[in-house]
């Protein structure tokens, strides 16, 4: 058998992880990427970069900065300590956290795009038909940006998936709590497993893929309807 | 009651200087040339973009002053964009519903003759990238109507539709302004369109109203280059009185005088807009006799202009009512025309436009 309970239980905690992480993500990100593709602020690309980083740094080095930060005595993690949650690192909701900063721009482009080609003329004359700001934010801007919203959630969903550095820094491998598919392989290869190795990665695979597919299809009917 | 708004609104390269009074009913249509700040002032009014230092009130209601600003959404306006701006996700029921579903329970326009007189009664369940583009605008138009406005704003509603959906809509826009008495500001660079729906002109250039007023003074006013080019016309209210089956002709009261058109029966008692090209009113000293024309009246000459080119323009009061006159430099000098002179305008051509 080289399918194991340790298998499906890091096999679990994967998909919790990036369920709960696509979630809190969609929460943040919309208003980060509506405010992004409205506001003039002329100092936005700071926002902007800033949003983008995780794409081009490498996760070790993200997953660094949050073990510190994390950490007992960093600034995130002796707040947490001090609010009685103790500290974050090696934990769930430190994965979680690790996440959604490293999957953000996954999340965030699509939408900032999905609300920019929204653009401002359904919102103006939704305005001239007496719909309110949060009126029209919710019954033009996001119904219209539906297909972004498809996008980010699998995408970040997707990356979530596929995380590993950040997990390997700040994780600490520890089976049902932070030991996720990744780390779960790369411990397999490092026993010469081989074959649990190749069946995990290929669960992986599949599920990526399909994952992708989704975000295709559903941009080739974006175009189609457009 | 009327509408006042002042904005003062500088931009750059652009500045608009405006303060107008705007009667609350009827068409008033604002032209001038491209970028001369049209569409800046409807939209200023709509509350779209804001600008401080601006004054709007409309009726009793202030919209804008230096401690209010009234947010678009707050505003009982109705918007017509130059694109229709329909809701690509909502059929068309639900576009119209979208309004229709926002405003207070004491709406004054009722749905049914709104979708009757807008002919989009068998469109409700198609989505607007079905329509062609005169339907998707007849369905922005009812959409805007629906919320009962105060005051319709119409940004060159027809600038985007070729000429035959331009015909296809025009009938819809008359009807409104007939069957709703619903004040309209009616952005245009069509003189057509103008001449057609309008009662009250604003005249815009470069940021500043030159010149407003009721539609058949300004078409006359001889002082502004309408009257002075090639197309000065005069427009004049009429109603129907009468119609001769034998000739096919419609006998029409004017404040010209009685004015004979030819064409199709009209509806006795309908008012009706006339057209008289300046090009196509001859003037002679004498009532003549022995001609084809049929309406000839009696009029007094008010004032000449043209310096020195070929054409003059004319203009004489017949009844009291101005009419303009596009006559050769040589005929006025004939006829030693000058202000004060009795004379008859013989009109060759009178156009029926609603």
């Amino acid at each position: 058998m080289s399918f194991t309970e340790a298998d499906a239980i890091a096999l679990l905690v994967t998909l919790k992880l990036a369920f709960v992480s696509t979630l809190i993500l969609l929460f943040v990100g919309t208003p980060l990427a509506w405010w992004l593709s409205r506001s003039k602020w002329r100092f936005k690309f700071l926002i902007e970069a800033l949003v983008a980083l995780p794409l081009v740094l490498p996760p070790t080095v993200l997953g660094f900065y949050l073990l510190i930060g994390l950490s007992p005595s960093g600034p995130i993690g002796s707040l947490s300590s001090s609010m009685g949650f103790g500290s974050l690192a090696f934990s769930f909701s430190g994965l979680v956290i690790g996440s959604v900063i490293y999957s953000m721009p996954f999340v965030v482009q699509p939408l900032q795009d999905g609300f920019r080609s929204v653009g401002v003329r359904p919102l103006e004359a939704a305005a001239v038909l007496r719909a309110s700001p949060v009126d029209r934010f919710f019954t033009i801007a996001v119904p219209m940006a539906k297909p972004a919203f498809v996008t980010a959630s699998v995408l970040g969903f997707a990356h979530t998936l596929g995380e590993f550095g950040v997990v390997l820094m700040i994780g600490g491998n520890i089976p049902g709590e932070t030991q996720v598919v990744s780390i779960a392989i790369y411990d397999h290869v490092e026993m010469l497993d081989y074959a649990k190795a190749h069946f995990l990665s290929g669960i992986l695979l599949l599920l990526s893929f399909l994952i992708l597919t989704l975000v295709y299809r559903n941009r080739g009917f974006k175009v189609m309807t457009s | 009651m009327s509408i006042t708004a002042r904005f003062s609104i500088d931009r750059g390269r652009f500045s608009l200087e405006v303060d107008i009074e705007i009667p609350e009913r009827g068409v008033t249509a604002l032209i001038g040339p491209s970028g001369c700040g049209k569409t800046t002032l409807l939209r200023a009014i709509a509350g779209l973009d804001s600008y401080p230092h601006g004054y709007l009130r409309i009726g009793q209601q202030i919209w804008q002053d230096e401690t209010i600003f009234v947010p678009t959404y707050k505003r009982l306006i109705g918007y017509i964009f130059q694109e229709s701006n329909l809701f690509a996700h909502m059929t068309v029921q639900k576009n119209l519903n979208y309004g229709l579903s926002r405003v207070s329970s004491d709406h004054t326009v009722s749905i049914d003759p709104i979708i009757d007189l807008l002919g989009i009664g068998n469109l409700m369940d198609q989505y607007p990238d079905t329509l062609s583009g005169g339907e998707q605008q007849r369905v922005a138009i009812a959409r805007a109507i629906l919320t009962s406005p105060r005051l319709l704003l119409m940004d060159e509603p027809l600038a985007s539709l070729d000429l035959e959906r331009k015909l296809e809509i025009m009938p819809y826009i008359e009807a409104l302004n007939r069957d709703l008495s619903m004040p309209i500001i009616y952005v245009s660079h069509d003189r057509d369109e103008v001449v057609k729906l309008a009662d009250h002109l604003l005249l815009m250039n470069d940021g500043q109203i030159i010149s407003s007023g009721g539609i058949t003074d300004i078409l006359t006013r001889i002082d502004l280059p309408l009257a002075q080019s090639a197309e000065a016309e005069s427009i004049i209210s009429a109603k129907v009185k009468d119609y001769d089956p034998k000739y096919q002709l419609s006998t029409l009261e004017s404040s010209l005088g009685c004015v004979l058109i030819p064409g199709e029966k009209l509806e006795i008692g309908t008012d009706v807009r006339l057209r008289i090209p300046a090009k196509d009113v001859s003037l002679t000293l004498v009532h003549q006799t022995g001609t084809s024309i049929l309406n000839i009246f009696p009029a007094t000459v008010e004032q000449i202009v043209g310096g020195k080119t070929a054409q003059v323009t004319v203009k004489v009061r017949a009844g009291d009512t101005a009419i303009l006159a596009r006559i050769t430099r040589k005929s006025a000098d004939n006829l030693k025309l000058k202000p004060g002179m009795k004379v008859f305008a013989q009109t060759k051509s009178v156009a029926l436009l609603a």
